[in-house]
């Protein structure tokens, strides 16, 4: 449904100031009916990419094709069966649901009658007949989230862009937005959405392409994803700093060991395991023999923010 | 076709945001008010030398002018509207659909000179107890005129929103050309006051012209070369600046 190749943009912030490289040729190919996601920390180029498909920029290089239209030959094609949800929303504040969403359907070129019943049908599906005659002023930011939703489909697109769809909203506004979105998938669109939070990427997504820099630096399931870097962590609570340094000697032996050590500020350690299910035993056997008895012992699956580390060599900040 | 029904719909969603905003409609009705009775006691002795010789004759040259100025620089300073829809992101949000690119900016200029066209059939009328009179078909193309003026003005002040996009920015450049263009038409104070240099640099400014225009309609002088000059050089204006901002609305937009 959204293929890429080689797209690729660059700014220039000022006259006679350096361009930035926002994206750096992204190539991407996004199957229909699947949630695609985005995720990369702030200035990655997400937006930028999001924006070039949604014909708002255009791009400097490559090509594209969404929803089976030509990006470049055929833009207008290419609005007509696409939604785009902008990070910061669209609404008018002195507007009601209704008339945004009215509105919306009339700029699609749908015809009056129908728009009503669109609207209508709009507000039922996302939660909000309670409100749809108020000014949007008044609403919450997951009321108003949820408009903008409603808005991006109001047409019935076959391709849906969201931009940080969750950004800023309480953990329960978050949790119905991502209900919206499968229930929108259920019906058969092809979501592609950016995101910089990870658990947002690991629920979400049927497929994930980290983006940093401009360019994406690995692509697949969460699962792939996770198992890209290598093995599991495991953490060994000990009891003294003595305890630790033994510990530490007997078990760097082990082979079944790639790395360990000690734990900041508490007495443990913590080792990097090709598989813990297999691991774990050895450890506790070894330890057994070298006469130190753990007080607990974890087990850490590796998150995508392990994943983002290892690839970027940084961690994925962000503020929640 | 399309743009039609285009610039229909972008118009009335304008005009409903025009209607649920008290404050605009407060100061829209209260501004011509003030301009007519705090002016009025200084216009006789004012405009003496430019041969009024009775209330009626100031008012016949001061409210064309007034209603000139008014749609100029109304029109000029309605870019600061634009910007906040731009950071609202409803102007990202359109242009992401079909709709015309010439229509967002049509709808919104069109928005601009209705007002304006209320403001000045009300000053017209509130002028009428000072004893001004202006026959119809001079009122109506005066309108006219007005119009193309506000159509113009507004249309180069959102362009000029869209490329320089912040409060901050937009204030001095609008100023900028908003002061010179309003001395130089004579929208106040009639050009025939000035100097000879004055005189020959407003000859050159289009918008004298137009100033003019409305003072010969509104003195009778419906065939009066001004009249002409002044719809002909509007009009053209008028449609370069629609196509050079309705061009920054499909390119332009953050
Ligand atoms: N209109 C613009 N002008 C100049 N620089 C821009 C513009 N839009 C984005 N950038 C720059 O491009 C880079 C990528 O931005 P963006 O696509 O918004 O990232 P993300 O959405 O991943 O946070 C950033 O360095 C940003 O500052
Ligand atoms: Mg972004």
């Amino acid at each position: 449904m959204i293929v890429t190749k080689g797209l690729r943009k660059s700014f220039q912030p000022r006259r006679g100031a350096a361009a930035v490289d926002a994206v750096r040729g992204i190539d991407l190919n996004v199957a229909e009916g699947e949630i695609y996601g985005l995720l990369g920390p702030n200035g990655a180029g997400k937006t930028t990419t999001l924006r070039m498909l949604a014909t708002l920029l255009a791009p400097d290089g490559g090509a594209a094709t969404v929803a089976g239209a030509d990006l470049r030959a055929a833009p207008g094609e290419v609005r007509r069966r696409i939604g785009y949800v902008a990070q910061g929303g669209g609404t008018t504040d002195q507007a009601t649901a209704r008339e945004e969403l009215v509105l919306q359907a009339r700029m699609y070129g749908v015809r009056k009658a129908e728009a009503v019943q669109r609207a209508e049908q709009g507000l039922a599906a996302f939660d909000l007949t309670e409100f749809g005659d108020r000014v949007c002023k008044t609403y919450s930011g997951g009321q108003r989230r949820r408009l903008d939703l409603a808005l991006g489909v109001v047409h019935r697109p076959s391709v849906l862009f969201l931009d940080e769809p969750t950004v800023g909203l309480d953990p329960r506004s978050r949790s119905q937005v991502w209900g919206e979105v499968r229930r929108l998938r259920e019906q058969g669109m092809t979501v592609l959405l950016t995101t910089h939070y990870l658990d947002e990427a690991d629920a979400l997504c049927d497929r994930i392409g980290i983006v940093d820099n401009g360019g994406i630096v690995t692509e697949g399931t969460p699962e792939e994803l996770k198992q890209k870097i290598s093995g599991d962590s495991v953490t060994i609570g000990l009891s003294d700093a003595g305890a630790t340094t033994g510990a530490e000697r007997a078990l760097a032996e082990l082979p079944c060991v790639q790395r360990l050590e000690a734990l900041p500020g508490e007495d443990g350690l913590r080792l990097h395991v090709d598989s813990a299910a297999t691991a774990i035993p050895q450890l506790l056997r070894t330890l057994a023999a070298s006469g130190i008895e753990p007080e607990h012992v974890q087990l850490q699956r590796p998150s995508l923010d392990d994943v983002f580390l290892a690839l970027t060599g940084r961690a994925l900040v962000h503020s929640s | 076709m399309k743009l039609a029904r285009d610039t229909w719909l972008v118009y009335q969603r304008q005009l409903l945001l025009m209607a649920r905003s008290p404050v605009w409609i407060a100061v829209g009705l209260l501004q011509p008010l003030c301009y007519l009775l705090l002016f009025a006691p200084l216009l006789t002795s004012a405009l003496a030398a430019s041969g009024a010789h009775s209330t009626a004759d100031a008012y016949r040259i001061y409210v064309p002018g007034l209603l000139s100025a008014l749609a100029l620089m109304g029109g000029l300073f309605t870019g600061f509207t634009l910007l906040g829809e731009l950071h609202a992101g409803v102007i990202e949000r359109s242009r992401v659909t079909p709709v015309s690119r010439v229509a967002l900016l049509l709808g919104r200029a069109l928005r601009e000179t209705t007002a304006l066209l209320i403001q000045s059939v009300l000053i017209a009328v509130l002028a009428i107890p000072f004893g001004l009179t202006v026959g119809l078909a001079d009122l109506l193309l005066a309108m006219a005129l007005l119009a193309l003026m506000a159509l113009m003005a507004s249309s180069v002040s959102y362009g000029l929103a869209l490329l320089v996009p912040t409060d901050a920015a937009l204030g001095p450049v609008v100023n900028t050309i908003a002061q010179p263009l309003a001395l130089l038409s004579g929208t106040l104070l009639p050009i025939a006051l000035a100097p000879v240099w004055l005189r020959t640099a407003a000859s050159w400014n289009p918008c004298y012209w137009a100033v003019e225009g409305m003072r010969a309609l509104f003195s009778g002088h419906v065939d009066a070369p001004e009249v002409w000059r002044g719809l002909l050089l509007t009009a053209l204006l008028a449609a370069v600046a629609v196509a050079w901002s309705a061009r920054l609305f499909a390119q332009r937009i953050r």
